[in-house]
């Protein structure tokens, strides 16, 4: 339903599911809930299908594909009448994109399968929504600090959101953008590989953690929470300093605004 | 030193230098040989140099190619069109090296293609071989089982050279040596070289140049003199029986030509149809591995010819559980391997542990998947490799027949977790997925346990997670993990936001 007031606005007339995505639901509810601000800021209809829960990937990566399924089923099930499904996770859109159809068709449900992709060809991270379906890189926000953006490996290479954010974060007013070195490297998480292989996984997010401190930027941007948990784990172990923070938080704050 | 020097034996009464000790006894699985790698921090520093390097190099040749990824997809397509039929190929190639010529052997798995080079090396009466860079010999321990015969076998690539004097195993497919430098190198030439043949030069420096030519005069001493060759192939081309070796020093070449007798140890995936086909390969190959539009040297044989070079040509044809990577459809693609090194030269993981710690003549990404398939998931290293990543998928981008490697080593964990699930192998893990699985399988579950957190978010007054007990350790070592906060998304749009949606 669109009010009256948001005729003209990029996102009028557009129904988004949220796909809140289950760690951002529990550990880091302010990026969904920037997420609907900034949606709605911009003319959409936001909707919480109550029945989602989660990607499944971390069954999948691990290897337990049967243990995968509820989660491909509650997804189907939770969003599949939805035009929008967005979610601020590159990693986890990847996930539904890449993998629900194989994990279906592994199960041998070919119906499944065919209703996973349907749903995954209407499932977009928040920064290719923003720039490639509602056509918007300005969405008119403020941050004046200096940042620095790790493209998050799934954002990147599953997801392929491409410099979507950085369009989006090239456009916010007050902001700089500092270049991270190495910024394409894995910071190490990877899901369980941070428990399974511990002492690489440490390896890779030291380094990580010392590119971005490098920066001396204020703040470092990513598109997935949990790599971000990962590097500024290290950095605020190390009194580093660099606060981590989602791009759509950024994205929702305005000039003046209560963000 | 002459050319007539015999081969001898050194205090150990061994021919050629011991390998290091993990080779001939099982090595640990991943996450601890891991350590060893990232404890060894010359190693860390020359990997990251030398990676760091290859990696800018491949980039900016492959940049320069404007079908890059149509010849990708050629590649791949080309090799999957092979791998379908491949009997009939296999046999095809066999009609044609035989008619050329040449005797072939096949050999099902590694004792057998022993039994089989041994035999042939000691019907030519001769105590010494030479070798040319073949990684399907080390897969099968060779040198090891030549030793055992009593005969040698040297190595002649410079970075295999330096691997076997330094008593070590390669770390990379490409570079062998990648994890030593030139002060190590010099230092293993001045002491072990002498050894086994023509010592180093007196005051040998750390110079290249230096350092090749005391690489030249050992290996031309054992070039002179050995009339038994054995080497690999890139490829083998099946309509013309003709096997392709592509190399950088030349040394490879010498081994081709030089021998009375060449024995060639070939992987059967390595046949293409047609002569045509290579076209594509010459071009994804030196780009791919060593960052060059074309390799110094590519040679091409087909069966002896007249007078001139080996006139006794032997091809092994290598199963070694190449066939059991061919009956899994999806495994298969791990077969397309071209050994060009490009997914170990871009992996994080890599970079960091270096080769060793992949328990295999097949480290990196590609060893990851490709041991499994070939060995089997039954064995802790086989088992740990698939989890030797952190899927950032680096990998897939870089490989010129396109295998998407992170797809495969899902793959491959998910054959890992099916064995352990049979074998109710730790069931401590998959009684937590299993959990895990029930909570996400209805959102009132992970409500339940949303509040339940966001409980202690209210509850426990700290903001930040310290050093945690348990298996939890492993991620706080060196981590601090923030909070979780008081109220879930979910409570948050209840309360604030449904009856306006
Ligand atoms: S998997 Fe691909 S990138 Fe890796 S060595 Fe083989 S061909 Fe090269």
């Amino acid at each position: 339903m669109t009010s009256p007031s948001s005729t003209g606005l990029p996102g009028a007339g557009k129904t988004v599911a949220l796909f809140a995505t289950c760690a951002n639901d529990v550990m880091f509810p302010d990026t969904p809930k920037a997420v609907v601000t900034l949606l709605e800021r911009l003319g959409c209809r936001v909707v919480f299908p109550e029945e989602q829960t989660c990607c499944g990937q971390v069954f999948t990566n691990t290897g337990y594909y049967p243990e995968a399924l509820p989660s491909v089923k509650t997804y189907v099930k939770a969003f599949s009448d939805y035009d929008y499904v967005v979610g601020p996770s590159g990693s986890c859109v990847g996930a539904v994109r890449h993998q629900h159809a194989m994990l279906a068709e592994e199960a041998g449900d070919h119906g499944l399968a065919r209703e996973a992709t349907a749903v995954a060809a209407r499932t977009f991270d928040i920064s290719e929504f923003l720039v490639n379906v509602l056509g918007v890189t300005d969405v008119g926000a403020y941050f004046p600090h200096r940042v620095t953006y790790h493209p998050t490996c799934h954002s990147m290479r599953v997801a392929k959101v491409g410099d979507a954010p950085l369009q989006l974060l090239r456009a916010v007013r007050g902001l700089q953008l500092i270049e991270l070195e190495f910024a394409e490297q894995c910071c190490g998480f990877g899901g369980t590989f941070s428990l399974k292989n511990p002492d690489v996984s440490r390896a890779m997010v030291n380094d990580k953690a010392r590119h971005v401190m490098d920066t001396g930027a204020e703040y470092l941007v990513t598109g997935d929470n949990l790599c971000a948990l990962n590097i500024s784990g290290v950095i605020h172990r190390n009194r580093g300093g660099v606060k981590p923070i989602h791009l759509a938080e950024i994205l929702a704050r305005t000039e003046g605004g209560n963000q | 030193m002459t050319a007539t020097e015999q081969p001898r034996r050194d205090k150990d009464g061994r021919l050629t230098p011991a390998p290091p000790e993990w080779t001939t006894r099982p090595a640990a699985p991943f996450p601890e040989a891991a350590v060893k790698g990232l404890e060894n921090q010359v190693q860390r520093a020359n990997l990251r140099h030398a990676t760091g390097t290859i990696r800018a190099k491949r980039a900016r040749v492959v940049a320069e190619v404007d079908n890059w990824q149509d010849l990708r997809s050629a590649g791949e397509a080309i090799k999957n069109r092979t791998l379908r039929h491949l009997d009939q190929h296999l046999v095809t190639l066999e009609e044609s090296l035989t008619k050329a010529g040449a005797t072939v052997h096949w050999a099902r798995d590694a004792a057998d293609a022993n039994r089989i080079i041994v035999d042939l090396v000691k019907a030519t009466g001769e105590q010494e071989v030479t070798k040319v860079k073949s990684m399907v010999t080390q897969e099968i321990g060779m040198n090891e089982a030549l030793e055992e015969a009593g005969i040698a076998a040297w190595e002649t690539d410079l970075a295999e050279l330096i691997v076997q004097l330094g008593h070590d195993f390669p770390s990379h497919i490409l570079v062998p040596a990648i994890h030593r430098n030139r002060g190590e190198i010099r230092e293993i030439f001045r002491e072990e070289m002498g050894v086994y043949g023509t010592p180093a030069p007196e005051g040998l420096s750390e110079q290249p140049a230096e350092l090749a030519g005391a690489a030249r005069t050992h290996l031309r001493n054992k070039f002179l003199r050995t009339k038994v060759a054995i080497s690999g192939a890139n490829f083998a081309v099946a309509e013309t029986g003709t096997l392709v070796v592509v190399e950088s020093e030349g040394n490879g070449r010498m081994n081709l030509t030089l021998p009375e007798t060449l024995i060639s140890v070939v992987g059967i995936e390595k046949v293409l149809p047609t002569v045509e086909d290579l076209e594509v390969f010459l071009r994804l190959l030196p780009r791919s591995s060593t960052g060059e539009r074309m390799n110094p040297y590519t040679s091409m044989w087909t069966g002896p010819s007249a007078g001139d070079g080996p006139q006794d040509v032997h091809v092994i044809l290598l199963d070694n559980g190449r066939t059991n990577a061919l009956a899994d459809p999806k495994g298969r693609e791990a077969l397309r391997c071209i050994r060009c090194s490009a997914c170990l030269n871009i992996c994080p993981v890599y970079e960091r542990v270096g080769g060793h710690a992949y328990g295999s003549v097949y480290p990196g990404p590609i060893g990851a998947i490709l041991n499994p398939q070939l060995r089997g998931v039954e064995n802790p290293i086989d088992k740990s490799l698939p989890f030797a990543s952190s899927l950032c998928g680096a990998c897939n981008e870089v490989c010129p027949v396109k295998i998407p490697i992170s797809d495969l080593l899902v793959h491959e964990r998910h054959r890992v977790v099916e064995e352990k699930k049979r074998h109710q192998l730790n069931q401590f893990e998959p009684a937590m997925m299993k959990a895990a699985s029930w909570v996400m399988a209805d959102h009132k579950h992970l409500e339940a346990a949303g509040t339940a957190s966001s409980l202690a978010g209210k509850l426990l007054p700290i903001r930040t997670i310290g050093p945690l007990p348990g298996p939890l350790s492993r991620w706080t070592q060196n981590r601090d993990v923030p909070m979780v906060p008081a109220q879930t998304f979910r409570q948050w749009w209840k309360e604030n936001h449904d009856e306006r949606a």
